[in-house]
């Protein structure tokens, strides 16, 4: 067939078009979901409002003031009221706010590290290596999260250093688990078969084939631990484990309230609101996040 | 199926010796000198001294982890720092409290979850089903040492209907009116977690086996509604019950916090004691018994799992 006779398009017109990448799918699945569109615009109000909360807060959180304990929400001067020692609520919320996200991201940062790394590992050598760290794995799977936390915190003393190691040691087991199935799952895959036949090194087949293709389930499953973490590092403070007076945290706001709640029983809430609400806007997010992403569980 | 219990017994053992590793390591984990953890502050330098020798401390630590494991196979869990008494015996009466508080709130929180669950993955797309669509979404997000707040804020505090704290006095009989008035509040809010978390697992699995082919063949061939239904929770069961039985772990693990709220006398009550009376001791024979109890319970579900879905007894 002669083809010569076809017109040709000089290449500078030439029209590809070019299907968007998988992180512009993600993004704009996102951007269509309005459910997870609110938990994040509303998450990220809350974040900013702990960062920039010696600039929104009206007053200094520690200030006591023995006049004017447990005033109603709508005094004058306090939008939210007073607590106990005369402290306003509003600026203890904002303050409080940067240790409960800080107490409730940092084990989950933590965890992601330590038992992303293990679990790749022990799912990527297998053998003997694999059934040693999952092995030890299960055994701190024989302890209910919220018991685990207290155990460990408690023996190590309450303060929040503490709390986060505690609370670390919780969410490993889990990330381990979850990076360990995934790891394996790719790693029978022909492609990496492939690579090292092709004479590409351990090393190498993790960063360029495995990495990419596991990182993105194994994010998602921590992002789901946010909204646990914030609850149980919440809980270790209301417990007296967490952060330490007169710090201003929402759990040990909750648990000081707590001997208010005849006189003011409606302030005495709102530390928990708070965490009920910044949890309810992670579990949505990372519901979100998963489906848009298209991550099975 | 003898052979997969054996199997699974054996699994659990060296589980079981990792839980005892790990309590034994809690005594090392605090600070200061073990000894003083479990003589406590002001005892005299003699019974110090008898107690180093007793734990072994001056050995290695595997040494005394042999020691340790020799004492809690023979049921002495040490003594109580604060009360001088035996653990064991202060432990018994806090873990009846605790059970009977747990045992309440899986009752509740399993039926209402069964039933909201069930019905939600029957007909998907109906208010009961985004119903409990919510109700999970809340089981998993409140605090609910926060949600036990409430709960006696509006109950005791704004409609004094119900007691907001303790257990009702000792000559009360167990299931009583009174004590049954005393159980209502932390029972319901310990409920709710169990209640979503069940709604959803089984809306999900009764949702998934409705989609199997062999759910239409059934309805093909003329099965009536209430057959299908039967053959439905044949498959759903073993699935359920795994659920079922690690939510009742949680429930008696994490009672720490509802305890407090409601300063309800178990063990989690006691957990909280001890850790401010650094009553290492005390602290460490609860860690050791809920945790073993969990043990326990993951092996009996697991055995009752095989026993209802024979693929499961090949793995």
């Amino acid at each position: 067939m002669d083809t010569t006779a076809l017109p040709r398009i000089p290449p500078d017109q030439v029209k590809v078009s070019r299907s968007p990448g998988y992180w512009a799918t993600v993004g704009r699945r996102i951007l269509a979901d309005r459910v997870t569109l609110v938990c994040l615009v509303l998450l990220a109000t809350i974040a900013l409002a702990a960062v920039f909360a010696d600039v929104l807060a009206p007053l200094d959180p520690l200030k006591t003031s023995m006049a004017k304990r447990l005033r109603p929400i709508g005094t004058p001067g306090f939008p939210l009221g007073t607590d106990e020692l005369g402290r306003d609520i509003l600026s203890r919320l904002l303050y409080g706010g940067r240790m409960s996200l800080l107490m409730g991201s940092w084990p989950v940062a933590n965890a992601l590290v330590i038992g992303g790394t293990l679990g790749i590992v022990a799912g990527f050598f297998g053998g003997r290596l694999n059934m040693v760290i999952m092995r030890t794995v299960d055994v701190f799977y024989a302890f209910p999260s919220v018991l685990l936390a207290v155990a460990i915190s408690g023996a190590l003393g309450s303060g929040m250093k503490n709390a986060i190691v505690a609370l670390t040691i919780v969410f490993v087991p889990p990330l381990v688990r979850i990076a360990e199935t995934v790891t394996t799952q790719v790693r029978n895959l022909d492609f990496v078969e492939a690579a090292r036949a092709s004479g590409a090194g351990s090393p190498t087949i993790i960063r360029v084939h495995l990495l990419p293709n596991v990182m993105g389930a194994i994010v998602v499953y921590a992002s789901g631990l946010f909204s646990v973490s914030i609850i149980l590092a919440s809980g270790l403070s209301f417990l007296g484990l967490g952060v330490e007076p007169p710090q201003a945290e929402w759990g040990l706001m909750l648990n000081t309230l707590r001997q208010a709640i005849y006189v003011q029983p409606w302030v005495a809430i709102l530390p928990g609101m708070m965490i009920f609400v910044t949890s309810i806007c992670c579990n949505l997010a990372s519901d979100g996040l998963r489906a848009a992403m298209e991550i099975k569980q | 199926m003898l052979s997969y219990i054996v199997r699974r017994v054996l699994y659990a053992v060296p589980i079981a010796v990792g839980v005892t590793l790990l309590v034994f390591a809690l005594l090392h984990m605090a600070p200061g000198d073990p000894v003083n953890a479990v003589a406590g502050p002001d005892a005299p330098a003699d019974v110090v001294e008898a107690l180093r020798r007793a734990y072994g401390f001056d050995k290695p630590l595997p040494y005394q982890y042999l020691l340790y494991l020799g004492r809690v196979v023979g049921g002495d869990l040490g003594v109580s720092v604060a009360t001088g008494r035996a653990v064991a015996g202060e432990l018994a009466q806090a873990f009846a409290n605790t059970l009977v508080l747990a045992l309440g709130a899986a009752v509740v929180g399993f039926v209402a979850g069964i039933a909201l669950g069930g019905v939600a993955g029957w007909h998907k797309g109906t208010v009961v089903d985004h119903l409990a669509t919510v109700v999970s979404l809340i089981g998993v997000s409140v605090p609910h040492y926060w949600l036990g707040m409430v709960m006696v804020i509006l109950m005791a505090v704004e409609l004094n209907w119900l007691p907001a704290m303790g257990m009702a006095s000792g000559d009360a009989p167990l299931f009583g009116l009174e004590q049954v008035r005393h159980m209502l509040l932390p029972v319901l809010t310990m409920a709710v977690i169990p209640t979503g978390i069940v709604a959803r697992s089984v809306r999900a699995a009764v949702g998934e086996t409705l989609e199997r082919e062999f759910v239409q063949a059934l309805k093909a061939k003329g099965m009536r509604r209430g057959a299908v239904m039967r053959h439905v929770v044949r498959n759903v069961s073993p699935t359920i019950i795994a659920v079922l039985g690690l939510q009742f772990g949680y429930l008696l693990g994490g009672s720490i916090l509802i305890e407090t709220v409601f300063s309800w006398p178990g063990t989690g009550f006691l957990l909280n004691e001890a850790i401010f009376k650094r009553d290492l001791p005390v602290l460490q024979g609860i860690i050791l018994m809920l945790a073993l109890f969990f043990v326990l319970l993951n092996l009996v579900v697991d055995v009752a799992q095989a026993a209802l879905d024979p693929r499961m007894r090949r793995t």
